[in-house]
């Protein structure tokens, strides 16, 4: 296979023999494409490094060079998807590199090349679906981590006391949030300390079996390591679907307000609070 | 970048060789990038079928690998998978020794289906007189 | 096999567990405890597992064997520093360790037994 992608050889040299040419034909394609959102220097740069590896891709015996093209490729439209480019802007941008050939070869008058171009042309399409490849990997990686944070930000666990740890629910829990609440609860009453906590719930509609089990699991495991964990606000529908569902909460200490259940702890803890007169 | 530790099939024949199985799960179950209560599950996991293996089947060994399955998202999803074996007398009601709060060696039972519900794969092939081989496969979340 | 050391402080037994426990090693220890309670006449026993990253259901086994066997010898027992990985662990495995005291750290264990803290004037 060596030296197919690239043709037997006719496009390689013209590839080399006008590299400025097709070069500046190329970018000047490209830059219409992507007018205001990447310098022309920046395209430059980029395209010159991508056509000296499809310069060489007719001496690559290993695949060496086919790799890097890849690889190079890969990076491109991994940063253009991070830019807001859309996946076909990414690909035309490689695909241009079809005109910018054909125009020199059309110039040059050689049978020869043409004949070489409908495999050229295969290639540069293959390289095209690997930007694509890349572009839809990146951004479910995007994505993927947008959600990750949004899981950060809403599961906060906050100091209400010395000692008291709270994480006030909002919205719907599914089994993955709730195992990520509880994960990090656990190990932030090691890490300051704190004997008591509080779950509440005001803020959550409905609970399913799972997150109902989970919140269990965590007051059981809380209690293992030595610590106290109060549940409070549970709605009525919430405490509805627990009995209803024939989950034991057994001895588990739960209070209807956040404040109540606050009292409580700061009463376990030894704390008593009193207004001043 | 670290070195990423070697799978292996260990000897299970003493109580020290329990806690080999559990190190090796440990390295395995850490390089592939699990989170720590993850981590611990299959563990914990693999400590009780490497008792089992010992003390009802036996002796025998424990492979531990680490495995990958494609995922939709970019890349493979890493994993443990662990194959305790033995030769022993076999297990003759599997649904009996599944069942919790069953156990025939003077413990609570939470050998079998404890182990279970600490890992996302479980797989029991056992027939009376001819040994038993328990396979384990946990994934990275 | 390894032993683990058991210290004893005032009135109260430390255990402070720093190997990968072997079952041997475990019912050792069980024999070991009982003996030092009944010759020091110690009122307590913290066994700290802060440096222990797992529990199964055999070394769980062995904490409410203690407990309970200290509570005849009129000793209290409480487990401390248990990792929350391990936590979630032993609850999913289905071991509540029902009869087992617990607390957050070894200083919080001594006063909870009513012991002077080491360390702490």
């Amino acid at each position: 296979m060596s030296g197919g992608a690239g043709g037997e050889g006719r496009i390689a040299a013209l590839l080399g023999s006008r590299e400025e040419a097709v070069l500046d034909r190329w970018t000047a394609l490209v830059a219409e494409n992507v007018r205001g959102r990447l310098t022309e220097r920046e395209l430059r740069a980029e395209l010159t490094e991508l056509y000296g590896l499809l310069a060489r891709v007719h001496d690559d015996a290993d695949g060496t060079v086919r790799g890097e093209l890849r690889a190079a490729l890969a990076e491109m439209s991994r940063s253009r998807a991070r830019q807001g480019f859309s996946p076909s802007e990414t690909a035309v941008g490689v695909f241009a590199v079809k005109q910018a050939v054909l125009e020199a070869v059309e110039e040059s008058g050689d049978t020869e090349a043409y004949r070489e171009f409908a495999r050229f042309s295969a290639f540069v399409d293959d390289l095209g679906l690997v930007t694509f490849e890349t572009y839809a990997a990146e951004r479910e990686q995007v994505i993927a981590d947008q959600a990750e944070q949004l899981l950060e930000l809403s599961t906060p666990v906050v100091k209400l006391w010395d000692g008291i740890l709270g994480v006030p629910l909002v919205g719907t829990l599914d089994s993955a949030r709730t195992q990520i609440v509880m994960e990090s609860l656990l190990q932030m009453l090691v890490e300051t300390g704190s004997e008591h906590a509080v779950i509440d719930i005001t803020g959550v509609p409905a609970v399913d079996t799972e997150v109902a089990q989970h919140l269990l699991k965590t007051v059981m495991a809380a209690r293992l390591m030595g610590t106290d964990c109060v549940i409070s606000g549970i709605r009525p529908q919430i405490a509805q679907t627990i009995v209803g569902l024939g989950i034991e909460f057994g001895d588990i200490v739960t209070k209807a307000t956040l404040a109540d259940a606050l009292a409580y702890a700061l009463d376990r803890s030894g704390v008593s609070v009193v207004k001043a007169v | 970048m670290s070195r990423e530790p070697a799978g292996g099939e260990l000897p299970i024949a003493s109580h020290d060789d329990v806690v080999r199985v559990r190190q090796l799960a440990r390295s395995l179950a850490a390089a592939a990038g699990m989170s720590l209560v993850d981590q611990t599950k299959i563990v914990t996991a693999a400590s009780e079928l490497a008792r089992n293996t010992l003390v009802y089947g036996g002796g025998g060994t424990a492979r531990v690998e680490r495995v990958e399955r494609p995922s939709p998202r970019a890349g493979a999803r890493a994993g443990v998978r662990i194959v305790f074996s033995d030769d022993g007398p076999g297990i003759p009601d599997v649904d009996q020794a599944l069942a919790e709060g069953w156990t025939s060696g003077g413990g609570l039972g939470l050998g079998l289906p404890g182990a279970r519900r600490l890992v996302d794969e479980f797989d029991l092939d056992t027939e009376p007189g001819r040994g038993t081989t328990v396979t384990v496969t946990k994934w990275c979340r | 096999m390894d032993r683990v050391p058991i210290l004893k402080i005032g009135s109260v037994l430390l255990v402070s567990i720093q190997v990968d426990l072997q079952d041997q090693t475990v019912l050792a220890l069980q024999e070991d405890l009982a003996d030092r309670i009944v010759r020091t006449g110690a009122r307590g026993v913290v066994i700290d597992i802060t440096a222990v990253d797992i529990v199964d259901s055999f070394i769980g086994r062995m904490f409410a064997t203690i407990a309970s066997m200290s509570k005849l010898m009129d000793a209290e027992t409480v487990v401390v520093g248990m990792r929350p990985a391990v936590a979630i662990t032993l609850v999913e495995l289905g071991l509540s360790l029902g009869g087992v005291r617990t607390a957050l750290d070894l200083e919080k264990g001594m006063r909870l037994l009513g012991a002077p803290v080491p360390g702490v004037s």
